[in-house]
């Protein structure tokens, strides 16, 4: 029944990512789709065989990005010439951000910093607040995993808690800490914990009962059951889990800096929004899209070389 | 210690276990003395790995008793090493961690040198040296199942349980394993209770045949006493008079037990 099901969902996986054949596309739709992890069938893998030829792939990934690249460039740049005057230009955007691009850590004041040294700040706010977030969410995965009675009582207000939104979490957090930066990090921990609670709990579920046979037919202590079997067997879903709590974290940070003023990506866009210069503003949601892909590529990384081992 | 060897060191008395309204087993009784090797043979679905979980302590009968030593057995032990049909390794850990796990476990007090050198001892009894380091990803499911007999050996037991441990391999390999097996029960002396639907099998291995009637509700049939002297060779086994008097006597106790089966099932529900 199960391997049914497992192969039916694989169908369906690469079915959806077929279309176009474009392997560009492909490949983000893969990494999408794969949202919880399926030991044993290997979805990039059957995916790449069908492409058609290893040359047409090269070029594929080098080029086609490119010219999505340049569509959208040309999009812009039409849209700020015709109807959406107050727009900037790609090349005024440029001009104006060259400065911040050029010298990316120089402190020139407290509001004006190079993009990458905004860009730090709000990664150390984000690894405080996503570190609170698994400290706290991969035990509570556990017990939700482990106890019927932890999941009855709790699982319940999990899931009323999980749509929160972030700009609901923050005035909260400034009641009880008083200060932005502490309740900046509280709302990001807030936010960014659920997938890594749902994912540990998922995998702690879906620790084979062989395992635990196992463990009961050599007397393992309660510990020994969690450390040596639990734990390592429900790892390839906890990553999933943190990896999905990350890019969360990240996409957190911007509402919290923009609401607390606090300097760093988010809060430097808001500024610049309120000092009319705009093509900042671009500046910044490009390296906020930036930053957030290569965390979640180097969590991919990770996470594949751990259901590789 | 002489009169222990009286004393079944495993027996189920009047057995029965239910799977919500399936009866699985029913009325089993069966004594296992000190050293002897049991083979229980039956069809795929008969009730073998239930009967074994029993054995084991993973289950509990619903009625009936479970007995180790004269004690009731109410829990899993390591003194009842149980191979699992499907290994049941652990993946993240190479085939001698796997095996080292059990060893640590039961003889957490002996010196960490010793623990090694029993986990080599039994890697090498499977014949597995060269693949120690390996995880069971990069295993053949023959040495999958080597690892897993040297992981429940090297626990020392008192009694090894062994449930299908080789009917999820192709023929070849199964014969070749068949042989250690032999091997490693005359060698170790150990109290053995194998589980298998390959009656060549169970005459190969077992002093004892005890057929499982077709289920549900299956119950055991008239024991079969093996008297065919070790080592016994498989090649040479099918040539062996009593060989082939014990193997058609098992399978038309077993084929009789089906057709039972059948007909009562036809009795008690008319179409």
């Amino acid at each position: 029944m199960t391997t049914r099901a497992m192969s039916s969902e694989a169908i369906s996986d690469s079915g959806a990512s077929e279309p176009g054949g474009d392997p560009a596309l492909n490949d983000t739709n893969a990494s999408q789709v794969v949202a919880r992890p399926r030991p044993g069938t290997d979805l990039s893998g059957s995916a790449r065989a069908r492409l058609p030829s290893r040359l047409e792939q090269t070029i594929g990934n080098a080029a086609l990005p490119l010219i999505g690249v340049g569509v959208v460039l040309l999009l812009w740049a039409a849209a700020s010439a015709t109807f959406a005057s107050s727009l900037p230009s790609p090349s005024k955007t440029w001009e104006v951000s060259r400065l911040y691009v050029l010298e990316p850590f120089e402190k020139r004041g407290e509001l004006d910093q190079g993009i990458l040294r905004f860009t730090w700040y709000s990664l150390q706010r984000v690894t405080k607040g996503y570190a609170i977030a698994i400290l706290i969410g991969a035990p509570v995965g556990f017990l939700l995993g482990m106890s019927k009675l932890f999941r009855g009582s709790f699982d319940p207000i999990i899931q009323i808690l999980r749509p929160v939104s972030p700009l609901a979490w923050l005035p909260l957090g400034l009641v009880l800490f008083h200060k932005p930066e502490p309740a900046g990090i509280f709302t990001i921990a807030m936010c960014s914990m659920w997938p890594t609670v749902l994912n540990t709990a998922l995998g702690v579920r879906a620790v084979p009962q062989d395992y635990l046979n196992v463990a009961r037919v050599l007397k393992l202590s309660r510990a020994k059951t969690l450390f040596k079997i639990l734990l390592p067997a429900a790892l390839p879903y906890m990553f999933t889990g943190f990896r999905l709590s990350l890019g969360i974290a990240w996409l957190v940070i911007v509402a919290a800096e923009m609401l607390t003023g606090a300097p760093g990506v988010g809060g430097f866009l808001w500024q610049e929004y309120n000092a009319l210069i705009y093509e900042h503003i671009i500046l910044c949601i490009l390296t906020i899209g930036l930053v957030g892909f290569a965390l979640d590529r180097l969590m991919g990384l990770v996470e594949q070389r751990l259901r590789a081992a | 210690m002489s009169d222990l060897s009286d004393v079944p060191i495993l027996a189920l008395h009047d057995v029965s276990k239910s799977f919500g309204t399936t009866r699985v087993l029913s009325g089993v009784s069966l004594q296992i003395s000190p050293g002897e090797v049991v083979a229980i043979v039956g069809f795929s679905g008969a009730g073998k790995s239930t009967l074994i979980a029993l054995l084991a302590g993973l289950e509990r009968p619903d009625q009936g008793r479970v007995t180790f030593r004269g004690r009731e057995l109410r829990a899993p032990g390591p003194e009842r090493g149980v191979v699992f049909q499907n290994y049941s390794l652990l993946p993240w850990l190479t085939a001698s961690e796997n095996v080292s796990l059990a060893v640590e476990q039961v003889f957490a007090h002996r010196p960490k040198a010793e623990q090694r050198a029993q986990v080599e001892r039994f890697i090498q009894m499977v014949g597995l040296e060269h693949a120690s380091a390996r995880k069971p990803g990069q295993l053949s499911g023959g040495m999958r199942q080597r690892v897993a007999l040297a992981r429940a050996l090297a626990a020392d037991p008192e009694v090894l349980l062994m449930d299908e441990p080789l009917s999820a391999l192709d023929a070849l390999t199964r014969g070749t394993l068949q042989d250690s097996l032999e091997r490693i029960a005359r060698e170790s002396g150990k109290t053995i209770v194998l589980v298998t639907n390959d009656v060549d099998e169970a005459i190969l291995l077992a002093d004892r045949i005890l057929p499982l009637s077709a289920g549900p509700a299956a119950t055991l049939g008239p024991e079969f006493r093996v008297n065919i002297p070790r080592p016994r060779e498989r090649r040479a086994l099918s040539s062996v008079p009593e060989f082939r008097h014990l193997r058609s006597s098992i399978v038309d106790y077993l084929l009789g037990s089906k057709r039972e089966r059948r007909a009562s099932d036809a009795a008690t529900q008319p179409s």
